[in-house]
């Protein structure tokens, strides 16, 4: 046995697991499978958050037209980063956003943010006991649905939507629904 | 203005560092002594920033800061003072900044105490903890900062995850750190001994105790993490085969085989290379396990936050330190000459049968914790593997090697004969059938492993104890000769007595809490009983109170034997106000017997009956005690003369030479 072949072993070894490493970087763990994609929105009717006097936000809203439905908080610091963005998409994009504020402590600190920063939402539902999205599987704020004509329920993002993300995968894929949704 | 300072002082330790790892390593190889003379004044100033940026942290923390972005995350202002200190460290950025502030004081431990060590050895072993040091500034500079401002700041935190708002969490992390990165020194020896392209009994003693303090902490970290999870997740366990558990565990084992073959090296001149090699690993490991989870490769249950932007630049630490190492180890590796030569059956042997034994077995858990990923890789989906692959894998390879650590001592250096250890052996053998006879007996449908686990734990505490006895002549001579030998044994070996006896008494614990806990789940109304291994819960009923931050369920049972009440056990159930999360702290009481275990879930219906957890987990606290004297003997045999005198090894290496 050649000494020298056993002592560049270890090396080989751990250039092997390191190649391993490197796909693996390129697979994202957070991507969860989402349980809901392909099946219809569940059933919730939400009250209106205070200051917004129309009738609230429930499952059979999401059966007009294709739309986001985004899990949002005043407590939320990712929301906060988000929240510009979707600003902007209400003004560029005709998507309607429907808003689901979730697990406010005072019903007075939702409204009060978005009249500070502005309203981005078609619709908002007030969620304090997290009714709605313990029915969407939500694992954190924000999180944003994709959902289609017949309400259901296409694509799931975990944590802020952005420019790159609306570019890439939102967009195209809302495009595809309307275009599908005519033909 | 504080946050500033520290992030100042984090970027002056990086330059520090980083003229540390060049100056001394240059002076070492030209023979410079003004440039090899650079390493300590810089080791000891990279030292002093890392405490003024840790401090700042932990003053941010403590004034509850929330322009700081770490502190939003992590905090909040009605947390307990003892958990916003320990949130300075329980999550990514400020771990990290734990990691570099105990790097750099070993690298000071050694400036400043390392008077004995040959100067160019010691620049040499500075300038490799250095370069380790620049790896981790970069990474937290670049990627992890933990003193990022917010705009606007928030009115208030987000509070600690209060799973980790618990006595336990607030000192496992920092015992782990002082494990892993002990570890490190070791690797800088071993990569400085391969620049010199020599490794010998004095470098041995210098890396002997280095290891074993190391390992004392890792040990100790493991041990509390698993006692944390036993009490505080509330699930009756304290071991999942997680992969944060297994990160620390990797380390643990490659630790405890480079800790005997070390000692190879340092009485017999032999195993150099596979020394060296072992040290590499050890620390390889060691950063894999603070890498793994934070990569965003591979999730667990406990991962800090995880950002796959982070894991391009890990990738390429890990590659640089480990690849790097590795490569220096195939190049220079070969010239290691060994000049000891050995029969298999010997004490050498034996040590080497547990290196391989050990390395095995952190190559099995290596596989078993990253064979998700490489499944993935290959695009084989997600899966994870769990508790039943480790448990088919693990103790079968554990098996022997317990069976061969009791005989393992009784062998002589050099060669040796198994038949006279066996005999010397054969009331601990005896012992060890009746044993698994009592146990086959009581828990005759139990696993099998138990029984097994039960005999070895017997065997291997009685041939620790026998083999203490043979040594100190018992029986042989008067008492009071035995007695006299017995004080003035070396503290070494007592500290290998006490380490396999130890972990005889831990495996006894693992073998009862794993084979034979009785577990009942069931709705219980106040005044009903339930019986559990013997015992007799009755449930006498919950109520609501409210903590500092959290708002509770408490949940009493009185818990009987044989119509004797033996105690009243007190279960809660947390619901922390801000992050809305609900913990468990279960009643637990404690007997050498067995631990009484008590969970209260949800409420069922409105008659006041709730959903009840209760356990008895046979001999768990014989795990805690076996681990505690395991570390005990480490830190005893750390107090031993011979790695305090650093004299004896010249006239040892002169008289080896006068021999030849």
């Amino acid at each position: 046995m050649n000494n020298r072949v056993l002592f560049v072993m270890p090396l080989v070894v751990f250039l092997v697991l390191a190649g391993y490493f490197a796909v693996g970087l390129t697979l994202d763990p957070k991507k969860l499978p989402n349980m809901l994609a392909g099946k219809p929105v569940p059933d919730f009717a939400l009250k209106p958050i205070k200051g917004r006097d129309d009738k609230g936000f429930a499952s059979a809203d999401l059966k007009k037209s294709v739309s986001l439905v985004n899990i949002f908080g005043s407590w939320c610091v990712a929301c906060q980063v988000e929240h510009p963005f979707l600003m902007e998409l209400k003004a560029t994009s005709d998507v309607p956003i429907h808003g689901i504020d979730w697990r406010e402590v005072d019903p007075d600190a939702g409204p009060a943010w978005l009249k500070k920063k502005g309203d981005p939402y078609a619709l908002v539902g007030d969620d304090p006991r997290s009714r709605a999205a313990i029915a969407f599987g939500v694992t954190g704020a924000p999180e944003t649905f994709l959902v289609d004509a017949e309400g259901v329920v296409r694509y799931k993002v975990v944590g802020p939507i952005n420019k790159a993300l609306w570019d890439d995968t939102l967009k195209p894929l809302i495009d595809k629904l309307r275009q599908g949704g005519a033909s | 203005m504080t946050a500033e300072l520290g992030h100042f002082a984090l970027i002056l330790a990086l330059f520090m560092a980083i003229a540390q790892a060049t100056i001394p390593l240059i002076g070492a190889e030209r023979g410079n002594a003004a440039w090899i003379a650079v390493a300590r004044p810089t080791a000891i100033l990279q030292f002093l920033l890392v405490v003024l940026a840790f401090a700042c942290l932990t003053h941010v923390y403590l004034t509850s800061d929330f322009t700081v972005l770490n502190v939003i995350k992590n905090s909040h202002t009605d947390k307990p003072l003892l958990y916003k200190i320990s949130g300075v460290w329980g999550n990514h950025e400020g771990s990290l900044l734990l990691w570099v502030l105990i790097l750099s004081l070993f690298g000071a431990a050694v400036a400043v105490f390392g008077g004995n060590l040959p100067p160019a050895l010691k620049a040499r072993v500075l300038s490799v903890q250095a370069m380790i040091a620049v790896g981790f500034y970069l990474f937290m500079l670049l990627t992890s900062n933990p003193f990022e401002r917010v705009f606007p700041p928030p009115m208030n935190g987000q509070g600690l995850n209060p799973l980790l708002q618990d006595p336990g969490l607030a000192f496992h992390p920092p015992m782990l750190y002082l494990g892993y990165v002990g570890f490190s020194m070791a690797f800088s020896f071993a990569i400085a001994a391969l620049i010199e392209g020599r490794v010998d009994a004095a470098w041995a003693r210098w890396v002997r105790p280095w290891t074993l303090a190391a390992w004392c902490f890792l040990t100790a970290g493991i041990g509390l993490g698993s006692w944390w999870a036993y009490y505080e997740l509330g699930w009756g366990g304290w071991w999942y085969w997680d992969p944060v558990e297994n990160a620390s565990f990797m380390p643990w084992l490659a630790g405890t085989a480079l800790l005997h073959s070390a000692t190879v090296v340092e009485k017999r001149d032999t195993l150099k290379g596979w020394t060296v090699l072992l040290a590499i690993i050890t620390f390889s490991l060691s950063l894999l396990g603070t890498f793994l989870v934070r990569s965003g490769v591979l999730t667990s249950v406990h991962a800090f936050a995880t950002d796959p932007a982070r894991g391009v630049f890990i990738l390429a630490l890990l590659i640089v330190v480990i690849g790097g190492s590795l490569a220096l180890f195939a190049w220079r590796g070969p010239k290691l000459t060994s000049t000891g030569l050995f029969q298999p059956v010997s004490r050498e042997g034996a040590l080497l049968f547990n290196n391989l034994v050990m390395t095995t077995a952190a190559a099995a858990v290596l596989l078993g914790t990253l064979y998700p990923l490489l499944l993935d890789a290959l695009g084989g989906g997600k899966v994870s593997v769990g508790p039943p692959f480790f448990n088919a894998v693990f103790i079968p390879i554990m098996i022997p090697m317990i069976a061969a650590m009791a005989v393992g001592p009784f062998l002589n250096w050099k060669r040796s004969d198994v038949l006279p250890a066996l005999l010397r052996l054969r009331l601990a053998f005896g012992a060890a059938l009746i044993a698994g006879g009592l146990a086959y007996t009581a828990y005759m449908d139990g696993p099998v492993l138990g029984i097994i686990a039960l005999a070895l734990a017997v065997w291997l505490g009685l041939g620790a104890l026998t083999e203490l006895a043979t040594r100190v002549r018992l029986f042989q001579e008067p008492l009071a000769d035995s007695l006299s030998r017995l004080f003035r044994l070396p503290r070494a070996s007592w500290g290998m007595t006490l380490g396999h006896f130890g972990l005889a008494v831990a495996i006894a614990g693992m073998a009862g809490a794993g084979a034979w806990t009785v577990e009942s789940i069931q709705v219980m109304k106040p005044g009903d009983k339930v019986a559990v291994g013997g015992y007799e819960f009755v449930f006498d009923g919950a109520e609501k109170g409210k903590g500092p931050n959290y708002s509770l369920v408490s949940g009493r049972f009185s818990v009987s034997r044989g119509g004797d009440t033996v105690v009243v056990l007190e279960a809660e159930k947390r619901v922390y106000n801000v992050s809305q999360q609900p913990t468990t702290e279960a009643g637990i009481h404690t007997t050498w017997r067995g631990d009484l275990y008590a969970v209260i879930g949800d409420p069922e219906g409105n008659a006041g009956a709730y959903v009840t957890r209760l356990y008895f987990n046979p001999l768990v606290v014989w795990m805690w005690v076996g681990i505690l004297v395991m570390v005990f003997g480490g830190a005893l045999s750390l107090t031993d003369r011979r790695h305090r005198v650093g004299a004896p090894h010249r006239r040892r290496a002169a008289a080896a030479a006068a021999e030849a």
